[in-house]
């Protein structure tokens, strides 16, 4: 990589940019409608910032909220549901870089979450580590896996991808329940918390929780909108275009892998300290397909849309709990429901122009 | 003559029994404008992708600048300065107009994981430099649509530029378009033919494929024809448009007329035999 080429901070417009910069009105090709075309562009950007700030209110609100809710309400069963609710919003994040930012279908993503919880679950129990030592473990122990299976799996594309994601995920669990060293199909129990701080037990865990997914969900934004967040659109778009770019799709693809593959073993550890008991059928398909409906019901690669049908898919099955027997056949309805209007999700993501600080917002071309 | 930039020695692929590209040779010039013509399936869009890697060639070799680039990634190629279009735009249908052109920046701009997630000044700046790059670079093609809009959205012909656009961002010191008139109405033409001006003054090659003989005369220094994948004739416009050679692969020689037209147009023009016909 030679220095010349090289797109840094404050360098020195290239020769390419001088000469597009020296450029006279008399060569551009249409000189027609300038002026209104940077005026609608002006207003789009106008709209788009105001957009992008309600977004950013947005966000801070939901994690404020979530922060608070404790203090609204502390019952046990408001906190239990919340915290199993805040872990799935985390796997759906997770998910939503495999399958929504960079279109790998991933149908055993729970693998990665079983791989988190038992990382976690046999280094606290079986070793007596406190929990949170476990979490640079699990990170380390999510990438390998991440490596070992992508490593064959992402040269494949689309259903093959999906077919071999799915066996992956049952291996894994499936491995867990014939291996005595995993306690086998009792799972492992006694798993520690991280520590009350002080507080009622599941309110402290409450917290870290919140703390944890909120960040979770904060950085998978911010990967989204980064380099290899756009690295990854392309290459979901069009490979082939992508790597005529200059773009390695084979590490791109790898890369989101890992990363959906961190978020998800992190997952695994909250889950593991909120449940204290862990078994294989905790990370059966059915985990899988709900987290990968939580991201196409919420609207593929966009965040906000993420989390709001993780907090769907994990919710409604409670608030539906005065229908008893029905209320799984009205979750169905409701999903199918929404699919039929909302085929691109709830909250679709919008492409945009992500807002400029301090600098010059673009002015007209003239 | 400047320096030589593209060196294709001998280069052949085929397809089952197809010999779409049959040894193969041309090279191409530091900021020339060279295009490649030959009737429907005469290997040009193959000859492309050989040289950018899409296809693997089966013989021959490719070097640019210099080094060998043979059945290299495709990733690599166009990291070593090499930029292309394609015949059907391949642009990402769901990006705004400005993240397409940001893809060509993409290898050059400096932003790990820990920049994105925890917005760095690194990050910041990269992105505003970014920015303003594939604004200059859209200015360049004058594309003056809405650039926050979804690109599928957009006219053909401006989906054209910015797929030039996002060629041209990648800084390529070649650059290959497949057939960029195709589809686009007679004032887009003349601006294409502006703007492939503009990009050559900028000391990139240009290597076109194109069908419209009449911008292909018109930009083109040189001209290299192929037919069922060998390389029939080069030379300058001049000379092409009056080698029998050239006027056969195009009309067929089944009957006498067009054969005897073709003479009758080369003695004319008293240009026959300084074409350089080969193989």
């Amino acid at each position: 990589m030679n220095d010349e080429s090289t797109l840094r901070a404050g360098e020195k417009p290239s020769v390419y940019v001088s000469a597009v910069e020296g450029r006279t009105p008399t060569n551009i090709a249409p000189s027609v409608t300038e002026a209104g075309a940077s005026a609608s562009s002006r207003t789009a950007v106008a709209e788009l910032v105001s957009n992008s700030l309600a977004s950013r209110c947005l966000g801070t609100g939901a994690a404020v909220a979530a922060l608070a809710l404790p203090l609204v309400s502390s019952s046990t069963y408001v906190i239990q549901i919340a915290v199993d609710a805040l872990i799935f919003v985390m796997l759906a994040v997770g998910l939503n870089i495999v399958v929504g930012y960079c279109g790998l279908l991933d149908l055993g993503y729970a693998a990665f979450f079983a791989i988190g919880a038992y990382t976690s679950g046999l280094l606290s129990t079986r070793f007596g580590w406190p929990l949170v030592a476990t979490v640079p473990v699990v990170v380390i122990a999510a990438i390998i896996a991440g490596l070992l299976i992508g490593g064959p799996t992402l040269r494949l594309r689309s259903d093959y991808l999906a077919i071999v994601t799915l066996g992956f995920g049952e291996i894994i669990r499936i491995t867990a329940n014939n291996l005595d060293f995993t306690g086998g199909p009792n799972g492992l129990y006694g798993i520690p918390d991280f520590g009350d701080f002080g507080l009622r037990a599941d309110i402290a865990l409450y917290w870290i929780t919140a703390v944890v997914v909120i960040a979770a969900v904060l950085f998978s934004s911010r990967l989204g909108r980064g380099r290899i967040g756009r690295a990854w659109r392309f290459v979901r778009e069009d490979e082939d275009a992508a790597e005529a770019m200059g773009i390695h799709t084979y590490r791109v693809k790898f890369a989101a892998y890992i990363a959906g593959a961190v978020f998800g073993g992190i997952a695994g550890v909250l889950f593991a300290a909120h449940q204290t008991a862990i078994s294989p059928p905790s990370f059966n398909f059915l985990w899988s397909a709900l987290i990968l409906m939580a991201v196409v019901l919420g609207g593929m690669a966009s965040t906000p849309g993420v989390v709001v049908g993780a907090l769907m898919i994990s919710l409604l099955p409670e608030l539906l709990r005065g229908a008893e027997n029905w209320r799984y056949l009205i979750f169905g309805l409701l999903l199918i429901v929404v699919m039929v209007f909302r085929p691109q999700g709830l909250l679709p993501a919008h492409p945009g122009e992500p807002r400029r600080r301090g600098r010059r917002a673009r002015e007209g071309t003239s | 003559m400047s320096k030589l930039l593209l060196d294709v020695r001998g280069m052949a692929v085929s397809f089952g029994g197809v010999r779409a590209v049959d040894g193969l040779t041309f090279s191409v010039h530091e900021g020339e404008v060279l295009s490649v013509i030959g009737p429907n399936g005469a290997g040009k869009t193959s000859a492309f992708n050989c040289i950018t890697g899409f296809y693997k060639p089966s013989a021959g070799s490719v070097s640019f600048d210099g080094t060998d680039i043979t059945g290299k990634r495709p990733a690599v190629i166009a990291a070593s300065g090499i930029a292309r279009t394609f015949q059907n735009l391949r642009l990402f249908g769901d990006l705004t107009v400005l993240d397409n052109v940001r893809a060509g920046m993409h290898v050059r701009i400096r932003q790990n994981f820990l920049d994105a997630m925890l917005h760095t000044p690194r990050y910041r700046r990269g992105e505003d430099t970014a920015a303003d790059e594939a604004h200059a670079w859209l200015d360049f093609v004058g594309m003056e649509y809405d650039r926050t809009a979804q690109i599928r959205n957009l006219p053909y012909g401006e989906q054209r530029r910015v797929e030039i656009a996002r060629a041209l961002a990648r800084r390529p010191r070649m650059l290959l378009l497949d057939e960029p008139a195709a589809g686009l109405n007679h004032g887009e033409k003349e601006q294409l033919l502006g703007l492939m001006r503009r990009i050559a003054a900028l000391g990139i090659a240009v290597v076109l494929i194109e069908h419209d003989m009449g911008l292909v005369m018109e930009v083109s220094e040189r001209i290299v024809v192929l037919s069922y994948g060998k390389e029939i004739a080069e030379g300058t416009p001049a000379a092409i448009r009056s080698n029998p050679a050239v006027i056969e692969a195009y009309l067929g020689v089944e009957d006498e007329e067009p054969h005897a037209e073709a003479e009758r147009i080369a003695s004319e023009t008293g240009s026959r035999g300084t074409a350089g016909v080969e193989s």
